[in-house]
């Protein structure tokens, strides 16, 4: 069942991700793909719009994927399960703060599991970076590619501009203006 | 008293309904309005508990949002503060996805659409390596994050081993790895 399989999907998504935001890139990445339920590119795509409108990343992307599998009871499904986990285990470290904040467990999993984060979206870089520069294949045609050098500026300069800390909003907005500009220039 | 309790309970989802409709991006661009309506406004908890709150919502998984709404409505209400607050911060976006989710198909097909997500998606794929290097920097540099830094990416990104596998062993190595540095300086 669909609503089910949305629910326990999302609830794992949830209940493996430490740290929010992109933390959770991979494990979505993977989980969405082996489900078959969006394709890399259309992830990305939501990315850009889960950074323009407001919430987090989780429940945004959650809400969106299961309204494209199974529409509001599919999106509901997804939500709630991404959700559950974090409200269960924070009503339980609240009755017990102390004691979690002093584990040595805790503080054990926490000293792997801050280094892997970095790792693993450091491997979103890789999948999402295929999606971004290769578009038909990997071979050496993509340097005779024009749409390669265009989303090589593009991504260079984005670069640039999150470096200087501008809003991600502002990034998005300026790749999408240069994409137009770059579609409809005759290269 | 009842009257009262319930007004908290009101007070507590129309706070996080406001946090989740006015910040994008979620996870820590969402302390400082937290802070702002719970601690300044409110009075509900100290900025003492906000850092206690940041420091147990990145320790649990799950995104940082969720958390925290879910801790400062259990401190301030228990059970049902909890619950109030987290509805609350997750109904804008669940909203604001759902009615996205229904147009953003149709807008797909349009060419101008189109050029624009090729732009976009090299800027997200900015925004990631940004997230990468911030991840990075909170980091604990010695020898052992880098091996699971390097490990993690490696497995993830070139040998497909199961992304759920990589998180769980990685919290493993942490916490075997500051086991043994315990005894070692306890002998």
């Amino acid at each position: 069942m669909i609503y089910l399989e949305l629910f326990l999907t999302f609830l794992k998504i949830g209940a493996f991700t430490f740290g929010g935001g992109y933390a959770m890139l991979p494990l979505i990445q993977s989980e969405v793909a082996a489900h078959g339920w969006l394709d890399e590119k259309a992830l990305v795509d939501f990315i850009a719009v889960s950074e323009s409108t407001p919430g987090p990343f989780a429940v945004n992307v959650s809400t969106y994927v299961g309204a494209e599998v199974g529409g509001v009871l599919g999106s509901l499904c997804a939500t709630l399960g991404v959700v559950f986990p974090s409200f269960v285990i924070i009503l339980l470290v609240a009755k017990c703060f102390e004691k979690f904040r002093e584990s040595t467990v805790v503080k054990g999993c926490m000293s792997g599991l801050k280094p892997a984060v970095v790792g693993l979206i450091g491997a979103a870089v890789i999948s999402v970076g295929k999606t971004v520069f290769i578009h038909d294949g990997a071979s050496l045609a993509v340097f005779a590619d024009a749409s390669f050098y265009v989303s090589l500026v593009i991504f260079a300069l984005s670069v640039v501009l999150a470096f200087k800390k501008l809003h991600p909003i502002i990034i998005i907005c300026a790749s999408a203006l240069l994409g137009v500009a770059a579609g409809y220039l005759p290269i | 008293m009842k009257n009262s309790k319930a007004s908290t309970y009101l007070r507590l989802f129309i706070t996080f309904l406001k946090i989740g409709a006015f910040t994008f991006g979620g996870g820590y661009a969402m302390i400082p309005l937290i802070q702002r309506e719970t601690v300044e406004k409110r009075e509900w908890i100290t900025s003492d508990d906000i850092l206690e709150i940041v420091a147990i919502a990145e320790s649990t998984p799950g995104p940082i949002a969720i958390n925290t709404a879910t801790f400062v409505g259990y401190r301030i209400c228990g059970f049902f503060g909890a619950l109030m607050s987290t509805l609350g911060v997750v109904l804008p976006s669940f909203l604001i996805i759902l009615a996205i989710s229904f147009v953003l198909r149709e807008f797909e097909s349009v060419k101008i659409v189109q050029y624009a997500f090729s732009g976009i998606r090299a800027g997200v794929l900015a925004l990631i390596v940004k997230a990468v290097w911030s991840m990075y920097k909170q980091c604990n540099k010695n020898a052992c994050a880098y091996v699971v830094m390097v490990a993690a990416f490696m497995l993830t990104a070139f040998f497909d081993v199961d992304v759920l596998a990589v998180i769980i062993g990685c919290a493993l190595f942490g916490l075997a790895s500051s086991i043994m540095a315990a005894k070692g300086t306890k002998r």
